[in-house]
């Protein structure tokens, strides 16, 4: 199983953020260094969810967006490690839509449980293949620095 | 020119997170780096060889997909292209485990 480091900042603002956009889906960006031993993530940015029309169960940050934080991500010399989002009042398990929709091969993808506005678990899974046909989910551990 | 390349796609281009190219449009500068770096074409591009629906390119801040000349877009050495794939999921209406 590999882990995904988290710095306590990036922790907590990420698990507020969920708690902010309840009863909607929040999401935003993981930035971070790989390591042998996993990502590190250094910090995180807030994104705008586009999917204005469904937003309790659906999320996506548009392309545009994705592409400053791209830039942000050079400009503190880190790279894009993964991103988070949560699931209010749904555990925090990743779904079919989260795998469909996932691309971002070798990057993590964290989860928080929202439940009546209070975030719960925090879980991480690691997007494992090197092709859209053979990727798949592995769970992670978390480890908060 | 610059080619950004993300975070998913950096161990097919033997690690870079930029490739400069020589090109002269957005579609040869895109095939000269899947000609350096073959095993990019196929995250990059359907058998067809039209680009994956998920896979957003962006010559500097513009989307290429609503460019008036899309990838015959003409480029300088002064522009960059940045490869975006696409970042979406949410709870829908099923849960699965890895567990």
């Amino acid at each position: 199983m590999t882990a995904l480091h988290l710095a306590r900042t990036v922790y907590d603002a990420i698990r507020v953020h969920g708690e902010e956009t309840y009863p909607h889906e929040c999401c935003g960006a993981l930035l971070g260094r790989s390591t042998p031993e996993g990502w590190w993530i250094e910090a995180s940015i807030k994104a705008g969810n586009m999917r204005t029309d469904s937003a309790h169960n659906r999320y996506q940050i548009s392309p545009a967006e994705l592409m400053k934080i791209e830039r942000e991500s050079r400009r503190q010399g880190l790279s894009i490690a993964g991103f988070y989002h949560s699931h209010p009042d749904h555990p925090a398990q990743w779904s079919q839509t989260d795998l469909v929709e996932a691309h971002w091969l070798g990057c993590s993808y964290v989860i928080t449980a929202v439940a009546q506005g209070k975030a719960e678990i925090t879980n991480s899974f690691f997007l494992a293949g090197d092709t859209e046909e053979n990727k798949r989910f592995e769970a992670e551990s978390i480890e908060v620095t | 020119m610059t080619i950004f390349i993300p975070t998913p796609l950096r161990p097919f281009a033997a690690g870079k997170d930029a490739v400069e190219v020589n090109a002269l449009t957005v579609a040869a500068a895109l095939d000269e780096l899947t000609q350096t770096y073959p095993e990019l074409r196929k995250h990059l591009f359907t058998v067809e060889g039209k680009m994956r629906a998920f896979v957003n390119v962006y010559l500097n801040d513009e989307d290429v997909r609503y460019l008036p000349g899309k990838e015959a877009t003409e480029v300088s050495t002064k522009d960059t292209l940045s490869i975006i794939p696409s970042i979406a999921g949410g709870a829908g209406g099923d849960l699965q485990s890895s567990r």
